[in-house]
């Protein structure tokens, strides 16, 4: 068993997931500021999204990010089959999030809503689409250790690349955690 | 030097610290021409000094850049060039041509030289920085071409690393984003849409690349430490170079008539953009300090961590300085400008191709691993004043530009842009000393090749 004083995964992952996160703090920040002058604009456009499709992409990713703990508990006892099951669960669950989220795009455009239309919908457009790329880069990196697994590549002893992929994993399943409440729910 | 087909590499720096000297002496000429006005005029208006500083300022980090990767690619990859005699070949075209255009600026008037140059089939001059004429663009792409053919062939049939990967995208990214000096469109709102493209995704996005890849190899190099450690690091930052550096191109947009997210997307995303200038400080001396080795190459290792911090403060914080657009509405095209883009241009480019330049230039030169201390000693010398010199301009430049800002633009009261020039003459007075102190660093700088040439190389008793 490794230290479990550092954290899990590469270092470097997490100073990337630390950079990435103050990006995504700093969209927060400002979408707060503005709201905060434009109340009633975004209470009204915000009525418009659709939440219940969004609590099931919340629930999606959550799903997926205990698949990806499975498959780090199945590794660390030596299945690396099951582990490879479970990251092709965690990865179905992130292409569901995916297009779910896709519809809703497409249901926006089709009335005619876009980034231009106003503030609320710039922000809502921005940050959400800006998070839409980062569950793809972590559905490439989770591809990515699917193939290592397969490949053998991992052991109970050293599967830091798997534990890599996972932390990346959460730190994209947590900012949406955020996303949600604030752009879908709070008022 | 491994490979015998790396000596190509020399050409190419030899000219590109000639066109150096030449951009600094038009730096000089353009400096005294702030605030003399009419000086050298007519032969030389204040027009074509700026357009012939600027242009060679590029096309000699270009010949830098290709140098760089003469020397780096065979080594990354463990195997001679594809084609030695591609690279000398395409190392005159490319000198001819920029040495042809150059003097086209300096001896006929711009029209005179579109005129000559036919620029009317296919029009694409008259634009800053890429004033060049079509043919010499045309040049251009051929020249880049035939050398990332010849580099990509090269790393095809040797070992793969991610250092010479990243590299590579860099340099691609280099071409791609060139062709849209190709692309004029009439609007004028489009054309400074794409406008940016070559300008901002270069500086800001795929040349950050080749920078990152060019430290790495070079620390790998001097300090022995892990190639995976280095990798690794490498990957991070050049991650966040594209992911801040790509959208971040908004913040050009703000006032040419684009949609208003821009504003949000520049500003936010372009905020960001030193982290992965300070990730490469880190970086650079955390590779140091965990060295297994002590160089004797002491010069390279002062340029690696010199770009390091350099870049950091020329590229992220005078960067960071002006580019929230809120900030920016009032200090746009002002000197801060000008204070960023000098720093920002020494900090990154400049220095990442003398540290490449540094480090490879004795092996070039028949030596095993360093040059003579006293040539050593000489060129910290010119960095030190240079780099000074850089501060000092930059720090002129930053005052005339809040002034000017303030004047012209913020008070209640504001007066007219020729006046406030004026005002701030002082501070072009100052910038204009700290750069004939520059120049002197750069002739010590050039000096450092002739001196102590018979001595012995540095050892690394010597360095430690």
């Amino acid at each position: 068993m490794k230290n479990r004083n550092t954290p899990p995964g590469d270092l470097a992952i997490w100073i990337f997931i630390m950079a990435e996160l103050s990006v995504f703090a700093i969209f927060f920040a400002v979408y707060a500021f503005t709201r905060a002058n434009n109340v009633e604009l975004f209470n009204e456009s915000q009525l418009t999204l659709d939440r219940n499709l969004a609590l099931i992409n919340t629930l999606t990713l959550i799903t997926s990010s205990y698949f990806v703990v499975r498959a780090v508990a199945a590794i660390r006892e030596n299945n690396a089959k099951h582990c490879f099951n479970w990251i092709i669960a965690a990865l179905l669950m992130g292409l569901l999030f995916l297009l779910v989220k896709s519809y809703e795009y497409n249901h926006h455009y089709s009335e005619g809503i876009n980034l231009r239309t106003n503030k609320f919908y710039m922000f809502y457009f921005s940050l959400t689409f800006f998070h839409f790329m980062h569950v793809l880069m972590g559905m490439v990196i989770l591809a990515a250790n699917a193939i290592k697994t397969r490949a053998g590549n991992y052991t109970p002893e050293n599967h830091t690349g798997l534990e890599t992929g996972a932390s990346y994993w959460h730190m994209v399943d947590m900012v949406w955690i955020i996303l949600f409440p604030l752009i879908y729910v709070m008022r | 030097m491994t490979y015998q087909s790396q000596s190509v590499a020399k050409p190419y720096f030899i000219v590109a610290i000639a066109l150096f000297v030449g951009q600094i002496l038009f730096g000089t000429i353009l400096g005294l021409q702030y605030v003399i006005g009419d000086f050298l005029f007519p032969e030389i208006p204040f027009n074509v000094a700026r357009m012939v500083h600027t242009n060679l300022l590029i096309v000699w980090l270009l010949f830098g850049f290709m140098g760089a990767a003469y020397y780096l690619i065979p080594e990354e990859s463990e195997t001679e060039l594809f084609s030695p005699f591609l690279a000398i070949l395409m190392f005159w075209i490319f000198a001819v041509a920029g040495v042809l255009t150059i003097l086209g600026y300096l001896l006929v008037p711009y029209a005179t030289l579109a005129e000559l140059t036919m620029d009317d089939l296919f029009p694409t001059m008259g634009r800053e920085f890429l004033e060049q004429p079509t043919i010499t663009k045309i040049g251009i792409v051929i020249v880049a071409l035939s050398f990332l053919f010849n580099i990509g062939m090269t790393m095809l049939k040797g070992r793969k690393t991610a250092v010479s990967l990243v590299l590579m995208i860099g340099l691609t990214g280099l071409a791609v984003f060139f062709l849209f000096a190709f692309y004029v469109p009439e609007n004028l709102v489009k054309d400074k849409f794409y406008w940016w493209f070559v300008v901002h995704l270069w500086v800001e996005g795929v040349w950050e690349l080749i920078m990152g890849a060019i430290l790495a190899f070079v620390l790998i190099k001097t300090t022995g430490v892990d190639r995976e450690v280095i990798e690794k690091w490498l990957y991070v930052i050049i991650a966040m170079s594209l992911i801040t550096g790509l959208i971040g191109t908004g913040h050009h947009f703000y006032w040419i008539g684009t949609p208003e997210y821009w504003q949000w997307w520049g500003s936010i995303f372009s905020a960001m953009e030193p982290i992965p200038f300070f990730m490469m400080t880190i970086f650079a001396f955390n590779m140091v300090n965990r060295r297994r080795r002590n160089h004797p190459n002491q010069a390279a290792v002062l340029w690696a961590l010199g770009t390091a911090v350099m870049a950091f403060l020329g590229a992220g914080v005078w960067g960071f300085l002006h580019t929230l657009a809120p900030v920016n509405y009032f200090t746009h095209g002002t000197q801060i400008t000008a204070a960023h883009g000098h720093m920002a241009f020494y900090g990154a480019y400049v220095m990442i191709v003398l540290t490449m330049i540094s480090y490879s230039m004795p092996m070039l030169n028949g030596r095993k691993e360093a040059n003579s201390n006293k040539s050593q000693i000489v060129e910290m010398w010119s960095f030190w004043i240079m780099t000074v010199s850089m501060v000092f301009i930059t720090l002129f430049l930053t005052g005339a530009g809040i002034l000017q800002t303030y004047m012209q633009r913020y008070t209640d009261t504001p007066i007219s842009f020729m006046e406030v020039q004026d005002k701030v003459a002082i501070f072009y007075w100052l910038r204009e000393g700290a750069g004939i102190f520059f120049l002197i660093g750069l002739i010590v700088y050039v000096a450092s090749f002739f001196i102590g040439g018979d001595e012995p190389e540095a050892t690394v008793k010597d360095a430690a």
